[in-house]
C-alpha cells in the first residue's frame, strides 16, 4: 500500500530543529500537497550546569525559529516532552559504555531508540503516515512493499551511516526529503521558501552535555573513568601513567605523556585494569572486526561471507571488506590490509554501492 | 470514528468577539478618530463615546463611572488595583500586609509576591481546600491588624470554582483593609453587582465576554486613592495615564451589555453543554476525576485530571484532531510542569500532569460534545497504550 500517491491524504510528522535541513524538508513536503505537522523533541539537558538548561538541540531560539518556519509554512507545530525517556536511554548508555571503556555514538542510539522508535509511535498515534527528518539520505518505498535506504546525494553529507539502525518497519514510515539534494541545494531550496539558511553547527551528538565539556560531564558521572592509571604495552609493561581512560581515544598519538623512541598510539582502553594500552602503529592496525547488535536493513540476514564496503566511523570513508555474518547474529568484518583506529562503541555500517544493507555496534577487540 | 469537526472548548481562554460588538467599534477607526482628550469637535466625539461606555460599564456593575478605569485587560486591571492600592495604604501609614490566594491568577500572585521581594511587603497565602476554595475560617484569622488589601479571585480560570466573595468582603471590612477581585473568568458568567459583593476593586477583560482583546476595566471603590503604575498624562482621572482606545472601550461596553443583558440565556446553554460534558468524561473515560467544585463553578467551565496522559501531549492530539482545549498551564515548550493550582488543592504532581481544562462557548452544539468526548476516549487509550511501554 503506497499512500505517497495521494498526498492529501497522507499525514506526515517532521521532526522539526529550527534548522535549515529540517525546515526545507517541512516546506518540499508542504509544497508536495502533504497534512504536515511539525514537531520537536525537548530533551534531557544538564540543567545543574552553566549553560545547560537546555539541550542543544532545543535551545528557545531553536523552538522560536521551528515555530516561526511552521508559522511561515502554515503547518501546526508542538514540541514533545522527550526528556525521561531521552535521559533513561541515550544518557545512561552514554555513561555506561564510557564506564565500560567504549566510545559509543549517541545519534545511531538516538535514531534507535528515541527518533525512530519513541517520536515514530507517538507520530502514529497522531493518526501519521510518515515521520520526515531532514537526514541526507534517501529511502526508496518499492510498490512490493520493501524499502531501500540509500546513502544521501551530497557525499560530504550524507548521513545513512547513522540511520543504519533502521529496519524495514520504520522505513515504511520514514522520508528524507533533502537526501535528494546537495547541500549548496537545500539552501537555494530554503531561499526560494523564504527560510532562513543560517545552519546550525553539524555536530550536536552530545546534545546533552550542558556545557559542552566532555571529561568534566563523565568526571562527575562516571567518575572510575577519572582515575589515574598505568600505561601498559601490549605484553604488559608499564611505560608510564594516564590521567583517566577518558581523556584518550583509540588511535590517538599526541599528549600521552610517555616517553619513546617509536610513535606510540593508543591501542585500547582496559577499564578492568585501569590501564592505557599503547603501542606502535603496526600494532594498532587490525585486519577484523567482530560487530554486534547486529540491524539488517532488509530485515534478512544474510547466511554466506560476502564482499562490501564498510564504514567504520560516521565520517569515515568506505573501505572494502568481506563480511562473514556469525549464526549468533554478529558479524566479522576482514580487510585487506590491516585497518587503524577500530573504535569499540562506533558503528560498522555495511553498504553496497549506495545501499545501507545494515550495520552493527563494533566489539572490544579481544586483544591479549 | 465520527466524521472530523473542528470544536473550539477553550473561552476560558479567549471568546470569539460577538460581531454586534464589532459593529459598534467600526467607527471608531476611520470616522471618529479624534483623540478623547483633545479639546475640538473630533476629540469631544470620541470623549463622548469613551464616557458614554464607562456609563455603560458602570451601570453594569451598579456602581459610579467615576469608579470605573479603563485599561488593556486583566493584567493591567490585576497590577493597578494591587500596587496602586498597596502603595496607597502605605502613603496613608495603614499597614503593610496584603492577604491572598495560592490559586490566583499569576497576574496577581507575582504582583504580590514582587510588593513582597522589593517593596517591603509581607504577604500570608491563605489555604484552599481541594476544591480550590478558601478555608473561610482560616482566612478570617488572617485578617488581622496590618492586613491592609486582600486579593481573592471571583472564579479561578484553572478549575472554575467561585470564592465566596461576600462573606469575605465582610472580614476583610471588619479590619478596614480592602478586598480586590479578579473577576476576569466570572464575567459574563456570574452576576457582578459591585455592592451586592461589596468589593473595593475588581478588575475585568473584555475578550473573556465576547469583546476585543487588549482592553478591560477595573472598579475603584470611591475614597480609595489609587497610586498610579504608569504615570503621565492626566487621563482615567489621574489613574491610568495613557491615550484612550476609543474602539476597543466602546466595544467593551457593549460586549459588557449583550453578555449581561442575555446572561440567563447563555448561562442556560453553557450549563446545559458543560454537564453533558462533565457527565460524558467521568462515565465514559475510566481513570478521570473533576476538579474544582462539581457545582460551586463557572457554568462554562469543566476541568479534569486523567490518570496515565501527559496534558500537553493531549492537548496536541486533540488539536491534530479539530479539537481547541486547554491543559492545565500553557505550556508550549515541551517542558511540563504540574500547576501550581492543582498542587494548592493537595493533588499529587503525578496527577496534576494530567489536568485538561474544556469551557464551553455560546455556539457549542451538542454534536460537538459527542464528537470532543469520543475523540478524547480514543486519543486516552492510545496515548495510555503508548506510555505504559515508556514510563518506568
Amino acid at each position: 500500500m503506497d499512500k505517497v500517491s495521494s498526498p492529501k491524504n497522507t499525514r506526515v510528522v517532521v521532526a522539526m530543529s529550527g534548522g535549515v535541513d529540517s525546515s526545507v524538508a517541512a516546506a518540499l513536503l508542504v509544497e508536495q500537497g502533504y497534512d504536515v505537522v511539525g514537531m520537536m523533541m525537548r530533551l534531557w539537558s544538564e540543567e545543574t550546569v552553566v549553560g545547560g538548561a537546555h539541550n542543544r538541540c532545543c535551545t528557545p531560539d531553536q523552538m522560536a525559529d521551528a515555530r516561526r518556519i511552521a508559522a511561515k509554512l502554515g503547518i501546526p507545530f508542538y514540541v514533545l516532552d522527550t526528556k525521561e525517556v531521552f535521559r533513561n536511554t541515550i544518557v545512561e548508555f552514554f555513561i555506561d559504555q564510557h564506564r565500560q571503556g567504549v566510545t559509543p555514538n549517541p545519534c545511531l542510539e538516538c535514531n534507535r531508540h528515541i527518533r525512530f522508535n519513541f517520536l515514530l509511535k507517538n507520530a502514529l498515534a497522531l493518526e501519521a503516515d510518515y515521520l520526515a527528518t531532514g537526514h541526507y539520505a534517501r529511502v526508496e518505498h518499492h510498490p512490493d512493499g520493501t524499502h531501500l535506504l540509500r546513502t544521501g546525494v551530497d557525499d560530504h553529507k550524507d548521513q545513512s551511516y547513522v540511520l543504519s539502525v533502521l529496519g524495514q518497519e520504520q522505513l515504511g514510515h520514514a522520508l528524507f526529503p533533502v537526501g535528494e539534494f546537495a547541500k549548496t541545494e537545500v539552501r537555494q531550496i530554503a531561499a526560494r521558501f523564504g527560510l532562513p539558511t543560517a545552519s546550525k553547527k553539524d555536530s550536536q551528538d552530545l546534545c546533552f552535555i550542558g556545557d559542552n565539556n566532555y571529561r568534566r560531564f563523565l568526571s562527575d558521572y562516571a567518575p572510575g573513568v577519572m582515575q589515574p592509571g598505568p600505561i601498559v604495552r601490549q605484553d604488559g609493561r608499564v611505560i608510564g601513567e594516564h590521567g583517566g581512560l577518558v581523556n584518550y581515544t583509540i588511535g590517538q598519538r599526541k599528549r600521552l605523556g610517555v616517553h619513546s623512541l617509536e610513535a606510540l598510539y593508543v591501542l585500547d582502553l582496559n577499564v578492568a585494569q585501569n590501564s592505557l594500552v599503547v603501542g606502535t602503529v603496526e600494532e594498532l592496525g587490525q585486519s577484523s572486526l567482530t560487530a554486534k547488535r547486529v540491524n539488517w536493513v532488509s530485515g534478512q540476514a544474510p547466511t554466506a561471507p560476502f564482499k562490501a564496503l564498510l564504514k567504520i566511523r560516521y565520517k569515515g570513508s568506505f573501505v572494502p571488506a568481506q563480511i562473514d555474518p556469525l549464526p549468533d547474529g554478529r558479524f566479522v568484518a576482514r580487510f585487506d590490509a590491516p585497518l587503524r583506529d577500530i573504535t569499540p562503541g562506533q558503528g560498522a555500517v555495511i553498504y553496497a554501492g549506495d545501499v545501507v544493507l545494515g550495520g552493527g555496534i563494533i566489539e572490544r577487540p579481544t586483544v591479549s | 470514528m465520527t466524521e472530523r469537526r473542528t470544536v473550539y472548548l477553550d473561552h476560558s481562554a479567549s471568546t470569539p468577539t460577538d460581531p454586534r460588538v464589532v459593529e459598534t467599534m467600526m467607527p471608531f477607526f476611520t470616522e471618529i478618530y479624534g483623540n478623547p482628550s483633545s479639546a475640538h469637535s473630533f476629540g469631544r466625539r470620541a470623549e463622548a463615546a469613551v464616557e458614554t461606555a464607562r456609563e455603560t460599564v458602570a451601570r453594569l456593575l451598579n456602581t459610579q463611572p467615576s469608579e470605573i478605569v479603563f485599561t488593556s485587560g486583566g493584567s493591567e486591571g490585576d497590577n493597578l488595583a494591587i500596587r496602586g492600592a498597596a502603595w496607597a495604604a502605605r502613603k496613608q501609614g495603614r499597614g503593610n500586609r496584603i492577604l491572598t490566594l495560592p490559586v490566583e491568577h499569576s497576574a496577581v500572585g507575582k504582583t504580590i509576591a514582587q510588593l513582597a521581594d522589593i517593596m517591603g511587603f509581607e504577604q500570608t497565602v491563605v489555604p484552599v481546600n481541594s476544591y480550590g476554595i478558601v478555608d473561610e475560617d482560616v482566612f478570617r484569622r488572617a485578617c488581622v491588624p496590618g492586613v491592609v488589601l486582600a486579593s481573592v479571585m471571583a472564579a479561578n480560570n484553572e478549575v472554575g470554582s467561585v470564592q465566596p466573595l461576600r462573606p469575605l468582603a465582610d472580614m476583610v471590612h471588619a479590619g478596614e483593609a480592602w478586598l480586590h477581585t479578579d473577576a476576569v473568568q466570572a464575567a459574563g458568567q456570574i452576576p457582578l453587582d459591585v455592592r451586592a459583593l461589596d468589593v473595593d476593586l475588581l478588575s475585568l477583560s473584555a475578550h473573556k465576554f465576547y469583546g476585543p482583546k487588549g482592553v478591560g476595566a477595573l472598579y475603584i471603590r470611591k475614597g480609595i486613592d489609587l497610586i498610579p503604575n504608569q504615570s503621565g498624562g492626566s487621563h482615567e482621572d489621574g489613574r491610568r495615564a495613557g491615550t484612550h482606545n476609543t474602539a476597543f472601550i466602546v466595544g467593551l461596553a457593549k460586549a459588557l451589555e449583550l453578555a449581561h443583558d442575555e446572561m440567563d440565556e447563555h448561562v442556560r446553554h453553557f450549563q446545559m453543554m458543560r454537564d453533558l460534558l462533565i457527565d460524558a468524561v467521568l462515565a465514559r473515560i475510566p481513570g478521570t476525576e473533576l476538579t474544582g467544585h462539581p457545582t460551586q463553578r463557572l457554568p462554562a467551565h469543566a476541568s479534569f485530571v486523567i490518570d496515565g496522559v501527559d496534558s500537553s501531549t493531549l492537548v496536541m492530539h486533540l488539536d491534530v484532531r479539530g479539537i481547541a482545549v486547554s491543559g492545565g498551564s500553557a505550556c508550549k515548550t515541551g517542558n511540563p510542569e504540574p500547576s501550581a493550582v492543582l498542587l494548592a488543592m493537595g493533588l499529587s504532581p503525578k496527577k496534576a500532569m494530567g489536568s485538561l481544562r474544556l469551557s464551553v462557548g455560546r455556539q457549542t452544539t451538542e454534536a460537538d460534545i459527542d464528537y470532543v468526548v469520543d475523540t478524547l476516549l480514543d486519543v486516552v487509550e492510545k496515548l495510555r497504550n503508548l506510555n505504559s511501554e515508556w514510563i518506568r
